[in-house]
């Protein structure tokens, strides 16, 4: 009895945190997974600014080179820190307990954080630091209170100005996008083959059934 | 080489009777011929079923059943196993569409009455396989390991401790633990790929038995084996096959053109088939925003939020599927078909069907009080669709049945 009014408060509670999460108006981002352009300048962004703190253990840099078209070397040279083998997947140099003692919070892993957040969140979250002094980094963020994360991006915004920032902010979504289902490519294009094979097959047996049923009746 | 077939065949038919069997659930099995559009979707879920069952086992050989390796398993099985990918959104959106299947195939009956006398143990084997199958599907979700899986099975699971007085020792010993734990995992991938399947598979062989025993029903309810021949053949019925094992292949191939699209251009279903909190590895400190399960169930958790005491929405919960099951004793109508009912009998079904989906609507949605109280009001609409089925199919005007199938 108790515990059900927990629940129903806690779902009650949900819908009200839910309500006052839709006042925060998520800007849409314009995707395209097959620009590769776009994946490696997302890639260096990702590469060089969040792995320091963020894991991605599922990808593994091989899977990097061979779908963005980059050669070992390049992804070696850019993308590889604490290890040499192609084979291995992307962990972070920073252990957890460096984490809790300089952020207080484990930096998630990000493989699968555009499925998990959405791409529009992910872009204006990117987009949505904001000056805070009550902040221990002296950063907030408009869709995520009270963030743990430092705004690492800060040097590159001043850098790039507005517009600039916003086009690599896309990058570097499209590149976590890519991440977070690698074979979303090839998936589509194999699903467009099994359609065109499943129409073509659909006459046949269309006929096939006619031509039985001619005697029914 | 004929003469080789034959004697082979005669060998095998001395010992088991193949030829005999084949003939009487293919060749000589005599199915109505007026057949529509909702006939489809009983061999839909056949071929849905075996779909689940193949992808499952090569999925099991890749997947890990441990508290520390699930999720990690998966994202192997997305990323490093070949085509791994396939076969994991086969049976993810495979799961979907079997209750969509499900779902239509049972609209049916209650439209033509094919659970009425003499069908109602084929209703009730087939009320068998939606409740195991609902096992099937909530077992079946805890085991990609991810957030929305271990909190809807904590969720579901606390309702054991509903029951009165040894609810608390009831649960921990369903959950085997005291909170959702890789025990509790275990014993539902043992529950998901051995047990249910088999009883799964023991109640579709009886529902077709007893299917084929007293012959299908059809969209006018009647009964073809009145009218026979002088070779004793329904004068109304086609041997099923060739005419519907062909007539089927058109129905899977369109199917397939649906399924296809969802699994290599929508897998995650707009979060109805894979839910976006599920990416997220199962953390037992930290509880999701909101707990919804997957849109099969949302129906009954919406009648289980309707009530406003715990045991209450259980037992409310429970007697919504209950219901079901003693369909074809409410149902007191001279008639089979909706086609014959009266507008009572059409306007109570179309309530019904309305309740379902609005109820499987706020099933999803995080619960307002306005919400809450269109939950209260369709899940009444539910139940009083079953409470007064006896009074309102005995009191209203049926129209005359044809003699012969129409069409």
């Amino acid at each position: 009895m108790k515990k059900h009014f927990i629940f129903l408060c806690m779902f009650l509670a949900s819908g009200l945190l839910l309500a006052s999460g839709e006042d925060i108006k998520l800007e849409h981002v314009q995707l395209n997974i097959k620009d590769l352009g776009s994946l490696k300048r997302g890639a260096d962004i990702f590469y060089s600014n969040c792995v320091g703190c963020h894991s991605t253990k599922y990808m593994r840099y091989e899977r990097i080179s061979a779908d963005l078209k980059l050669s070992e070397a390049y992804v070696k040279e850019n993308y590889m820190f604490n290890t040499d083998k192609m084979g291995e997947t992307v962990q972070t140099a920073m252990s957890p307990a460096q984490a809790k003692k300089w952020l207080g919070t484990l930096p998630p892993d990000l493989t699968l954080e555009a499925k998990l957040r959405g791409d529009d969140w992910l872009y204006t979250y990117l987009l949505g630091f904001y000056p805070d002094k009550a902040r221990p980094w002296g950063y907030n963020n408009h869709v995520f209170k009270d963030v743990g994360m430092p705004n690492v991006l800060e040097s590159l915004q001043e850098e790039l100005g507005e517009e600039k920032f916003k086009s690599a902010m896309t990058d570097l979504v499209n590149y976590m996008a890519y991440m977070a289902e690698p074979v979303k490519v090839e998936r589509e294009s194999l699903g467009i083959k099994v359609i065109i094979f499943l129409l073509i097959l659909l006459i046949p047996s269309y006929f096939l059934k006619r031509e039985y049923w001619k005697d029914v009746h | 080489m004929k003469q080789l077939v034959d004697s082979v065949m005669d060998w095998v038919n001395e010992r088991i009777p193949v030829s005999q069997l084949y003939k009487e659930h293919m060749a000589d099995y005599y199915a109505p011929k007026n057949f529509n559009f909702w006939y489809y979707f009983g061999s839909l879920a056949l071929f849905v079923l075996v779909n689940q069952l193949l992808t499952g086992i090569w999925l099991t050989m890749y997947y890990t059943p441990s508290g520390s390796e699930a999720f990690n398993s998966i994202e192997y099985i997305m990323r490093d196993v070949e085509y791994g990918w396939l076969l994991r959104y086969m049976h993810s959106t495979g799961a979907s569409a079997f209750f969509v299947v499900v779902y239509l195939h049972m609209f049916r009956g209650l439209m033509y009455g094919s659970y009425q006398k003499p069908r109602e143990l084929v209703w009730l084997f087939g009320m068998g396989i939606y409740g195991v199958l609902m096992g099937e599907a909530f077992f079946g979700y805890l085991l990609p390991w991810g957030q929305m899986s271990y909190w809807g099975a904590q969720v579901i699971l606390s309702l054991v401790g509903a029951v009165p007085i040894v609810g608390d020792d009831l649960t921990l010993w369903v959950r085997g633990d005291y909170v959702i734990s890789g025990v509790t995992l275990n014993r539902f991938f043992a529950l998901h790929v051995v047990a249910l399947p088999i009883v799964l598979l023991g109640l579709v062989v009886m529902h077709l038995f007893a299917l084929h025993e007293v012959g299908s029903n059809n969209p006018d309810g009647v009964e073809i084996k009145e009218k026979k021949d002088s070779k004793g053949v329904p004068l109304d019925g086609i041997p099923f096959h060739p005419y519907y094992t062909v007539k089927d292949i058109v129905g899977v191939v369109i199917f397939l053109l649906v399924f296809c699209s969802v699994i290599f251009f929508f897998p995650d279903g707009g979060g109805l088939i894979l839910e976006a909190p599920n990416f997220e590895p199962s953390n037992a400190l930290k509880t999701p925003v909101h707990i919804a399960p997957v849109w099969y169930f949302t129906p009954y958790y919406s009648v289980l939020r309707a009530v406003p005491d715990k045991l209450g929405g259980v037992i409310a919960m429970g007697a919504a599927i209950a219901f079901l099951f003693v369909l074809p004793w409410l149902d007191r109508s001279k008639v089979k078909s909706m086609r014959y009912k009266g507008w009572m009998s059409k306007v109570a079904l179309a309530m019904f069907v309305v309740s379902f989906l609005v109820l499987g609507y706020l099933g999803t949605q995080p619960p307002t009080p306005g919400k809450t109280l269109a939950a209260q009001v369709f899940t009444l609409i539910y139940f009083l669709y079953f409470i007064f089925m006896p009074i309102y199919t005995t009191m209203e005007k049926t129209k005359p049945v044809p003699e012969r199938v129409t069409g």
